[in-house]
């Protein structure tokens, strides 16, 4: 069997016809064999193929079922110490709404208990006097919820005013109008390219950017450091192999693992899930190309400055993957934050590449942005590649 | 028992120093984790404390004017673009100009003052759906207090039914609480999972595997001697990470540090356990990092971190029954939000020790079983 140092060795052998191309950008030659040798070190781990391919099934799943800040069947108990029909009547929103499952602990005690265990989300409480005050034109619902998750939380107290609110909107409609009287001012939404407001509509482009950066950084970040521990790229130092020859031969198997798991996150996006894809096609895999070389190249670089696996897998998750989930605005947004992490997070590639992915999913060619980003993530990658270059040269350490 | 003692401290030391000697190394493990803790404690909320928009005041009245004031005055809205008319609303959020748009019908004024109520037309980007309905409920929070000011100045009637809500812990309902003592668990759990998966792979590839099994240290030593060095680097993270909790960003701590301790510990055991599995697992340094990515990613997806797990369909909530960062999150949370006590957080321990106790032995038994 020939291994794949072997197949390099052998295609070195002409060193004299060699030496002239030595000098030139890349030996084809040399550099098709080197291909080779990546492909099929690449297709032999298991490992590989797990994180390139995978990975991205079990995120697409996860992603497109799981994930979701769609709350609903919320646990919440209702404690009436007022058992009269109007305070009944009050209540039935909770018991119709499916955002809620009601139960109806005796005591406002029991009811902190359950709270305090995490059995319920919410404690809606009505006090004795309830209908002699309603009846005053002055009564008030309590409405306890578990802060922590401050989020969640705001959504339960949106919630539990919708709730209530059916019960005036009922009266009013009944003709009994004292109960409701019209708000001076009040609000119409509408939240422009996702009219139902379903989170996967933001969550898939997300998606999106963390396969390619997981792809992209991750493998890269191993390959060449790898090669440093185990002494083989001093091996191929002494061949007439140059660095440019080594940095392509070890994107080019990368960029298709890369590009087969953006064929699979478009696929599952568009026919699974029913994310719209309002701008063109090609660009996004244009963009989604550009961002695939920035975070291959910043993977290279990684493994090339380190020279050790465990500092490249280190620095790989600290630079690319977590900055890409929490610093890119695919989640959280930037308006808010301070003005030096807003600074940090402009000098993320990742940044650009979600502005880029939500505005061709979701409003179309919005050109100004686009060729912006564009032209951020060309940067990047050529910055990334000249200094991965510098950091490839036939030199030992 | 003696000599046993011993050789795993003598490992211990070993391994603390095969980690440790390296400068980068020791760069690697400190300073990423201070600065995550900052910039993810500012950058992780959903709280929004500027937001960028434009107006089209189509009524250009006294009422008009009256109502703009108390939106700029809520210190969040920032007016950054006038437009004209309704067609320049789509190039202001689609351009990013903006985040939301507030339009003014041309009748604002004479709608308030004949008793039909206006009603003001919100555009957000839906780009974020979830910043977007946010950014939404801000601006239904400004009416409100407009509308109980009108009510004061104008005799209006008060709705009869009023809703008081109170929050536990959070009163003012803020997301960092929620997010930073999370990231205790979470930051830490990331990179001492690498580190632990790299434990024995790393004396496999470089060839001393086979040095260490004909010393007389038997399997389970050597595991302890793995296990120890990654828990004290864990906790040691850990306790970075709550320091900046509570100095930096002055998030009050309400429970006992050492029902917190305890159960970080256990939390800690139970992921080097899943680390040590991996690594006697796999055969190169590669594989090892590699599979513990394929985990770590679903166990930070699954974890509460940024998604509810009651949020998720029921089916995947099983899953996160397996998940150690479950519960070390909520632990954590509870502790130090609600400074819960062990009666409560019983139920967030014992699955940790399970984890342990399920994945320690199992990595002494790959460890036995695996020998390539």
């Amino acid at each position: 069997m020939s291994t794949p140092f072997d197949m390099i060795v052998r295609s070195a052998v002409p060193a004299k016809a060699d030496a002239a191309t030595a000098r030139s950008f890349v030996s084809w030659r040399r550099l098709r064999a080197l291909i080779t040798k990546e492909t099929r070190q690449l297709l032999r781990d298991k490992s590989n193929l797990m994180v390139g391919l995978f990975l991205p099934v079990v995120l697409i799943l996860m992603f497109g079922y799981g994930l979701t800040f769609d709350v609903r069947n919320v646990p919440v108990a209702i404690v009436a110490d007022d058992t009269s029909p109007t305070a009944q009547d009050v209540l039935a929103g909770f018991y119709l709404s499916s955002f809620f499952t009601v139960t109806r602990p005796t005591s406002m005690h029991e009811a902190q208990q359950l709270m305090l265990k995490r059995k319920i989300e919410a404690i809606v409480h009505v006090q004795t006097d309830f209908s002699r005050q309603l009846a005053s034109g002055n009564a008030s619902i309590q409405v306890v919820v578990n802060g922590v998750d401050a989020n969640r939380a705001r959504v339960l107290q949106a919630f539990a005013q919708g709730a209530i609110g059916q019960w005036s909107i009922k009266r009013a409609a009944a003709g009994e109008v004292a109960a409701l009287p019209v708000p001076a001012v009040s609000l119409q939404t509408r939240l422009w390219y996702n009219e139902a407001n379903n989170s996967r509509y933001f969550l898939v482009p997300g998606l999106i950017v963390l396969v390619m950066t997981l792809t992209g950084a991750l493998l890269t970040s191993l390959v060449m450091a790898r090669e440093w521990e185990r002494g083989t790229l001093e091996a191929l130092f002494v061949t007439p192999v140059n660095s440019n020859e080594i940095i392509i031969s070890k994107l080019i198997p990368y960029f298709g693992v890369g590009l087969a798991g953006l064929a699979m996150c478009i696929l599952a996006g568009k026919f699974l899930f029913g994310v719209p894809i309002r701008g063109s096609l090609l660009l996004i895999i244009v963009v989604s190309m550009l961002y695939l070389l920035v975070s291959l190249s910043l993977g290279l670089l990684i493994s090339a400055a380190t020279k050790s696996q465990f500092l490249a897998s280190q620095l790989a998750l600290v630079l690319s993957f977590l900055p890409a989930l929490m610093l890119s605005g695919f989640i959280f947004d930037l308006h808010s934050v301070p003005a030096v992490v807003r600074g940090i997070s402009r000098v993320l590639p990742a940044t650009y590449y979600v502005e880029a992915l939500q505005t061709l999913f979701l409003v179309g060619n919005e050109w100004g942005l686009i060729v912006k980003d564009c032209a951020v993530l060309a940067l990047s990658a050529i910055t990334l590649l000249i200094l991965t270059r510098r950091n490839t040269r036939k030199v030992l350490a | 028992m003696n000599a046993t003692l011993h050789r795993i401290l003598v490992l211990i030391r070993k391994e603390l120093i095969a980690v440790l000697k390296d400068p980068r190394s020791r760069l690697v493990l400190s300073v990423p984790i201070v600065l995550q803790s900052l910039l993810f404690g500012y950058a992780a909320t959903f709280d929004l404390d500027r937001v960028p928009y434009a107006l089209l005041d189509s009524d250009r009245s006294g009422a008009a004017q009256d109502f703009m004031a108390q939106v700029d005055g809520s210190g969040t809205f920032e007016r950054v673009l006038d437009l004209h008319n309704a067609n320049q609303i789509g190039d202001a959020i689609s351009r990013k100009q903006v985040l939301v748009v507030i339009h003014l019908p041309a009748d604002f004024e004479r709608q308030i003052y004949s008793g039909r109520g206006a009603v003001i037309q919100v555009i957000t980007d839906g780009r974020n759906s979830n910043t977007g309905s946010v950014a939404a409920g801000y601006v239904g929070a400004v009416i409100e207090r407009f509308n109980a000011l009108w009510n004061e100045q104008h005799g209006g009637m008060q709705p009869p039914l009023r809703i008081e809500f109170r929050a536990w812990y959070n009163s003012n309902l803020e997301t960092r609480w929620n997010m930073i003592p999370s990231l205790i668990a979470a930051l830490s759990m990331l990179q001492v999972l690498i580190l632990t998966a790299l434990s024995v792979a790393r004396e496999r590839e470089q060839g001393t595997f086979d040095q260490l099994l004909v010393t007389p240290l038997r399997p389970t030593e050597i595991m302890i001697g793995k296990a120890v060095p990654s828990i004290v680097i864990g906790i040691t993270q850990a306790s970075i990470v709550l320091v900046l909790a509570r100095v930096w960003f002055g998030i009050p701590f309400q429970g006992s540090l050492v029902i917190l301790y305890f159960g970080l510990m256990l939390f800690t055991t139970a992921s080097v356990g899943i680390g040590l599995v991996l690594s006697a697992y796999s055969v190169t340094m590669q594989q090892a990092t590699l599979y513990s990515f394929v985990l770590l990613m679903p166990m930070m997806l699954l974890s509460g971190l940024t998604v509810s797990i009651r949020n998720m369909p029921t089916a995947m909530q099983y899953l996160t029954l397996a998940n150690p960062l479950r519960y070390a999150i909520e632990m954590v949370q509870r502790v130090y939000l609600e400074g819960a006590g062990i009666a409560v957080l019983y139920n967030d321990m014992w699955p940790l020790v399970m984890i342990a106790a399920i994945t320690l032995p199992s990595a002494v038994w790959l460890f036995r079983h695996r020998l390539v």
